[in-house]
């Protein structure tokens, strides 16, 4: 048997986007471990340069299939902070049910269909149709209740329409979240199941820690995701308006999606990091399926990510219920939004299935954006992910190949890497 | 035997292939009448023999377009899927500016001059690298025209998509005209397929699917003329979907 350990991952599999990933190790070394983004860039910030503020939203959801919904709420909040537009309690609350109805789309998808393949030994979901019929039924149930909560609120689950500056363009009737209201008090078993299915198999998960920092938006009073200052495990929160000195973006030959650092080399963002910095403000059904993974903060283990978004399920199901309760003790009323278009800067801030997203424009007098900056969750953990290979790398050596190309891929999966928005790509190499 | 699928991305949002994902079950359906070998989104399997090739997304860089020609050699029927394949898409809006000061407009002064990854072109549809045999327009696709399509092409028929506008479904569903809110709408020059999606949740259309072979472009002119909308506003609609399509 050689010494010499080569390995290259060309386009990692069940993620979104282009990446790939190399190994090669000599007489027990790692040489080098790498994760590398090689998706076409595709130069959204250039391309909205001189657009109405009236396209903003449209253009810039089209950066992500998976998380069109998030992309369109950071744009809209970024909008109406540069134009000064106010929206309605009804408004916020419709649009935190949006934000509830895509991470669970997101999340579903990425633990039923991306991550459990690798839970059971195969290499995608369709064998285990035949296989798990009845565990790949509930899941697909709970995506198609994912989706159709986001088609009902937001107008699709991809590229939504209904999401405007100062509003809706449309919005559900009373009888329709009534109805929203009684399915989603019917997914709280099959999630449950799905949560135990999950469970049985999570000894696939390794058991690895590293360190690191975590990001996500705090409020002090909820578990922030549509709106909040900017909170971290090593440091005081910061508001919206000072993002930039959470991301210090740059640049790295073997990426097209920018890198990012804050306190330290790296950090996380997304689920975990969410659940790491806003435990308590989990509602009790959501700590007890988070008991029963025993996941508590603080979490360094990466691959617990995806346990942390089954935690995020169950806790957007309860929440969504007293949203819906509350919208519907209220007098709904629809109002097609009316405002001035003015000149200013602003910058939306939103937490979306993968982490903290950030858009920032400058709009001028005319309502053209002059000036526009996004940054994506994936963006900021690609360093993570990066530092996490080099700490777990050693202690693969001597394995089989296969089994070292297994935890690299499982690890980059863990993150549910959006590629394509962060340029979009991934690809794992044993060279 | 059953004819065998794969699907390619490019630069896109892969929306729209989650779009085929969102089929729920019936995708076992659909793979019941052919077998999907390759889609990275996915799946872990792969392979080079494949009859019918799906490609998501518009063509930007030199090493793309070689991949690209390699997957039109191997397929039997290649058909681009959604808005970016067929027409480049929202991506196209950047060709308004040359390449290197959109680089430098995203990129900086970062050191990326000869390295590969980032060796960009003027993007390009699919059919302005390689011969495109079928369409399936929009911004995503519509889930149920693509079962429709897939399920045409792997019979070996000719699959039609509707000649008539957007306007056509919109009245169908009954919907107040969004130009009556002070909108701007392409649905009268705009391709069918949708079920009016947008207009029918009270926003205008984008031209996602591209426009009809034969679009009534003067009378379109006096609905925009009617409302008032500028020329200013009409371009930056128009060049949304459909940038520098030729004739308009």
């Amino acid at each position: 048997m050689s010494d010499e350990v080569n390995i290259h991952v060309e386009h990692l599999t069940r993620v979104e986007g282009h990446g790939d990933i190399f190994f090669n190790a000599k007489e027990g070394k790692v040489e080098n471990v790498q994760w590398s983004v090689v998706e076409a860039p595709r130069f959204f910030e250039a391309m909205v340069r001189g657009k109405s503020y009236s396209s903003l939203q449209a253009i810039t959801s089209r950066i992500c299939g998976i998380c069109s919904i998030g992309h369109s709420m950071s744009s809209l909040k970024a909008s109406e902070a540069a134009m000064g537009v106010e929206i309605s309690d009804q408004t916020k609350l419709l649009r935190r049910l949006g934000v509830h109805a895509e991470n669970m789309q997101s999340h579903i998808l990425h633990v039923g269909y991306l991550v459990s393949p690798d839970l059971f030994g195969v290499g995608s979901v369709f064998p285990l149709a035949t296989t798990h019929k009845d565990a790949v039924l509930k899941i697909v149930g709970l995506h198609r209740l994912s989706n159709f909560m986001s088609d009902l609120i937001c107008g699709r689950t991809i590229h939504p329409m209904r999401l405007t500056i100062g509003g809706f363009t449309m919005i559900p009737t009373i009888k329709e979240l009534e109805d929203l209201k009684k399915r989603l008090i019917a997914a709280v078993e099959p999630t449950k199941e799905v949560a135990a299915i999950v469970l049985a198999n999570a000894d696939k998960l390794p058991d690895f820690k590293r360190e690191t920092e975590y990001i996500a938006l705090v409020t002090g009073k909820d578990y922030a995701l549509y709106e909040g200052d900017i909170g971290s495990t090593d440091t005081d929160p910061v508001p919206p308006e000072r993002y930039l000195e959470m991301t210090n973006e740059y640049v790295v030959p073997q990426s097209t999606a920018k890198y990012a650092k804050h306190s330290r080399d790296s950090f996380m963002t997304g689920a975990l990091a969410r659940f790491n910095i806003n435990y308590e403000f989990l509602s009790p059904l959501a700590k007890e399926v988070a008991g029963m993974f025993g996941l508590k903060p603080i979490c360094y283990n990466p691959y617990m990510n995806s346990v942390a978004q089954i935690v995020e399920f169950v806790d957007a199901i309860v929440d969504s219920i007293a949203i819906i309760d509350e919208l519907l003790d209220t007098d709904m009323k629809y109002i097609r939004p009316k405002f001035e278009v003015r000149a200013g800067t602003g910058v939306g801030a939103c937490e979306v299935p993968r982490g903290l997203l950030y858009h920032e424009y400058t709009i001028n007098k005319m309502g053209n954006c002059v000036k526009a900056n996004c940054i994506i969750p994936t963006n900021q953990n690609h360093g993570n992910i990066q530092h996490d290979f080099e700490a777990i790398a050693p202690t693969l050596v001597g394995k089989p190949e296969k089994e070292i190309e297994l935890t690299l891929e499982m690890l980059v999966r863990a993150y549910d890497p959006c590629i394509s928005c962060s340029t979009h790509y991934l690809n794992v190499r044993f060279r | 035997m059953k004819p065998r699928v794969a699907f390619f991305d490019f630069a896109s949002c892969e929306g729209c292939q989650l779009n085929v994902i969102n089929l729920e079950e019936k995708i076992l359906d659909l793979i019941s009448i052919v077998d999907v070998v390759t889609f990275r989104e996915a799946m872990t399997e792969r392979t080079d023999e494949y009859d019918i090739a799906f490609i998501e997304g518009s063509i930007n860089r030199p090493m793309d377009e070689e991949k690209l020609k390699k997957i039109r050699a191997n397929a039997k029927v290649l058909v681009a899927l959604g808005a970016c394949a067929h027409t480049g898409g929202v991506n196209k809006l950047r060709n308004q500016w040359p390449v290197e000061n959109v680089k430098k407009e995203v990129y900086g002064d970062a050191d990326i001059e000869g390295n590969p990854l980032f060796d960009a072109f003027q993007t390009k549809a699919v059919d302005e690298c390689v011969k495109v045999d079928f369409y399936i327009p929009g911004c995503p696709i519509d889930r149920n025209e693509f079962a429709r399509m897939v399920t045409q092409i792997a019979m070996g028929r000719t699959p039609k998509l509707p000649t008539y506008p957007v306007c056509v479904e919109c009245k169908k569903n009954e919907n107040i005209c969004v130009f009556e809110y002070g909108e701007f709408c392409l649905g009268p020059i705009t391709r069918a397929g949708c079920d009016a999606i947008c207009p029918t949740n009270g926003e205008g259309c984008d031209g996602c699917r591209g426009y009809l072979d034969d679009p009534k472009m003067n009378a379109a002119k006096d609905v925009m003329l009617k409302y008032g909308i500028t020329l200013d506003m009409m371009m930056k609609k128009l060049n949304m979907y459909n940038y520098k399509k030729e004739g308009y």
